[in-house]
């Protein structure tokens, strides 16, 4: 397929097959219309009320579905180098295509972490061939330690358009300052896993009834909140910009709200596990459920659901986390936190989310695009308007079709969903990047 | 009378019925204990598994001794003479238990939650928790409730007492398994309880926890209690983290010979043991006629003896105990 890796890390396909998207209606940021999408040499080459099929052409049925721009996952653990026993580029990606994204934001928490030129390389060119575009964030400090920064600008010219020390918050005020700083000019955002570590302990779940009652070491919502609000000062004081990961708390999406109304410029993106489950799901003890930030009490899940549609959260991100059978069968606090999530975000999204398909998708697809600056407005190929000449990242998606989620059939190499035997609505049906159909009829073609 | 549950994980498993059975199948066992040979043929046949991942050789040789009355073949299991330090995961642990044919296994563990694991991946094999982080230890919330009975008379009499009875559990409930335990048990005999602790060593919610009333001020309670249980207080918690100073948790929470001069005549002191004499409670205090600690001790036995039987024990030989 001549894949290469372009000097922002990012494949360029050459000539793709011809593909004709038939009978769904198109919805991206400029609106909804009835359209067949033709797709060319790995690009949109018409959209039009009705394509007749060139010869040679796939036809990709969309009768009743919703053709989209691809998804865009600000969060996903795809854990290669250093635990492919849980998850590889090659099946994190497999897994990301099967639920409509084209791209995903690598964190940076491998082993070793991405904080060097190097190790980034490395990732950029495990993932030539992968099934979807994956965007390498890079840790903000050096061995995502918290003690000196990263290389930021030799990253930044790689490609790297997020920095993040994700698994952990960068505790200290005065590093992270200094960072927001160093930021400045490189065209860059920076984005926290807001925990304050001297609250959260060795918590292993929310802090509350549940936890008091199981016996289980937990943290309190104060320990995300205080890093929230301590990040929103240090935005306000140096005039940066900030994306907070997976809110989890009423007090967290109030904070970010304010802020927000008070014209800062920070952007924040849930998850579909903060939004769908609550603390309560910890009664068995079983660390599926087990996750960081941990699952919270029904009004947090509300708030986020509220916050998700006013406007104050921009992105539902996966955080995928994928973690090997063995590590899921340890006592409750000594198994590592984590859940999958790529196969799912979009149903769940479809299922629990009181919002119109055109609002999923901006929190799916161009908004989190935009905040990752893999948009075309930042020179991206993802999350555009699906227009003659853009690129060929496409999802079919069957918002009516149900499906009953089944841990060992998904795709990534890990089993830890806490979805298991859950029905859903909202499935993926085709999934094309960069003009090649690398999901049709929900089945994964590489 | 509903069937006794398939395991003994948290005090929640048990109804006031199944409770004031486990008492009354523990007296007779009480009477097999007083005989110059205490064994009973009960358990004959089966095969008990004690599979302690934390030690305590006071809790082990209780359960064990227990088995060995009721002839049941026994087997302890200790994590360092095993495959667990090799890297064997928990799972597999638990599922050789089953697979080497074990009737019943008594679980101890570090970490909250791991007998209720244990019980959803076996099928054949019934799962008693002696003790899981900070989560319950019922056996010993049940020879508590066993002990207070016999000092206040024993058998139905002794039962009727708990109904409106004061009960003051002292010290560090955060982090004790034995007071969510003993908590559920007294109440779900009609008792009141009342919890006295600073407030970081009191869990961080009480939301739906059955107490009467939370204090920091002990002498205020201690005049109308009919029972103190004291809880151990570990030394490290008087590092400054949870308390700043041990001789301060004494001052404030112990049971100095000066507060044991409040109580009402007739009321009764507990503590799970081991004691830490002279933090929780003074030396002289622990060996006053109205501490129980011995008899706790010694109650220990025939308690997880009916509890045995009551898992392990009907379809065999049932109702051979039963008045
Ligand atoms: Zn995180």
């Amino acid at each position: 397929m001549g894949h290469t890796v372009g000097d922002r890390g990012e494949s360029v396909t050459g000539a793709g097959p011809t593909l004709v998207i038939r009978g769904g209606t198109v919805v991206d940021q400029s609106g909804e219309r009835r359209a067949d999408v033709l797709i060319a040499e790995g690009r949109v080459a018409a959209v039009e009320s009705r394509i007749a099929r060139p010869r040679g052409a796939v036809v990709l049925e969309a009768d009743g579905c919703v053709v989209a721009p691809g998804l865009v996952d600000l969060h996903t653990h795809l854990r290669e180098p250093g635990r492919e026993e849980s998850e590889t580029i090659e099946t994190g990606t497999r897994a990301a295509s099967l639920g409509g994204f084209t791209a995903v934001v690598a964190m940076p928490n491998t082993e070793p972490a991405l904080d060097s030129a190097e190790a980034v390389r490395n990732v950029q060119e495990l993932a030539v061939g992968a099934s979807a575009h994956v965007a390498v964030a890079g840790a903000i400090t050096v061995g995502r330690a918290g003690e000196r920064l990263a290389p930021m600008s030799e990253l930044a010219a790689l490609g790297v358009r997020l920095f993040t020390d994700d698994g952990a918050g960068v505790q200290s005020a005065g590093l992270m300052r200094r960072a927001l700083d160093y930021a400045t000019g490189l065209g860059v955002t920076l984005a926290q896993h807001c925990e304050d570590r001297t609250l959260a302990g060795d918590g292993a779940m929310h802090e509350g009834a549940w936890s008091s009652r199981l016996g289980i070491p937990g943290m309190p919502a104060a320990a995300e909140e205080v890093m929230v609000a301590r990040d929103i000062a240090l935005v306000r004081a140096l005039g940066a910009r900030m994306h907070f990961l997976h809110l989890s708390t009423t007090g967290s999406v109030d904070l970010v709200r304010r802020a927000k109304s008070e014209g800062l410029a920070v952007t924040a993106e849930a998850a579909p596990h903060h939004f769908s489950l609550t603390d309560g799901r910890t009664a068995d003890y079983d660390p599926v459920f087990k996750v960081n930030p941990p699952l919270r009490p029904q009004a947090d899940v509300d708030a986020l659901k509220a916050g998700l549609a006013d406007g104050t959260i921009d992105a539902i991100a996966t955080d995928h986390a994928p973690h090997a059978p063995e590590l899921k069968d340890l006592p409750f606090d000594q198994a590592p936190p984590g859940m999958l999530g790529l196969q799912t975000a979009l149903s769940l999204a479809i299922s629990e989310l009181d919002l119109p398909v055109a609002r999923i998708l901006a929190l799916l697809s161009w908004q989190p695009a935009s905040i990752c600056g893999l948009d075309p407005v930042h020179g991206g190929d993802q999350g555009g308007a699906i227009v003659p000449g853009a690129a060929g990242n496409i999802c079919v998606i069957d918002p009516t079709a149900t499906w009953t989620v089944e841990a060992s059939m998904l795709a990534s190499r890990s089993r830890n969903s806490p979805y298991d035997g859950r029905k859903l609505t909202g499935r993926v049906r085709h999934t094309v990047f960069r003009g090649e159909p690398v999901v049709i009829d929900a089945e994964a073609q590489r | 009378m509903s069937p006794f549950p398939a395991h003994l994980l948290s005090m929640d498993d048990l109804g006031t019925e199944e409770i004031v059975e486990v008492l009354e199948v523990a007296d007779s066992f009480v009477e097999v204990g007083r005989r110059a040979n205490p064994k009973v043929p009960t358990l004959r046949g089966r095969t008990v598994a004690t599979l302690f991942f934390e030690d305590s050789t006071r809790t082990r040789m209780s359960f064990e001794t227990a088995a060995k009355r009721m002839s049941a073949d026994v087997l302890s299991f200790a994590p360092g003479s095993s495959s667990v330090k090799k890297g064997e995961s928990l799972r597999d642990t638990i599922e050789t238990i089953e697979a080497i044919g074990i009737d019943g296994v008594i679980i101890r563990h570090a970490s909250s939650g791991v007998p209720a694991r244990a019980a959803g991946w076996l099928d054949h094999c019934s799962v008693i928790n002696a003790g899981d982080g900070w989560h319950q230890h019922p056996t010993q919330a049940l020879l508590d409730l066993y002990t207070v009975r016999q000092a206040f008379g024993g058998g139905d009499s002794g039962l009727a007492r708990f109904e409106g009875m004061q009960v003051v559990i002292v010290g560090d409930i955060r982090h004790s398994r034995v007071a969510r335990s003993q908590i559920t048990a007294y109440t779900a005999l009609g008792a009141e309880v009342t919890l006295v602790a600073p407030t970081t060593l009191l869990p961080p919610s009480l939301e739906g926890w059955p107490v009467t009333s939370v204090t920091q001020h002990l002498d205020d309670v201690l005049p109308k209690a009919d029972v103190v249980s004291l809880l151990r207080v570990q030394s490290e918690r008087g590092s400054g983290e949870f308390v700043p100073t041990l001789r301060e948790y004494t001052a404030d929470y112990g049971l100095t010979a000066r507060r044991a001069t409040m109580l009402q005549p007739g009321a009764f002191i507990l503590h799970p043991g081991p004691i830490v004499r002279g933090v929780e409670i003074a030396s002289e205090v622990a060996e006053l006629p109205a501490a129980l600690i011995t008899d706790q001790v010694s109650n220990g036995v025939a308690v997880r003896m009916a509890v045995l039987f009551l898992l392990l024990g009907q379809g065999t030989l049932g109702g051979a105990h039963r008045g």
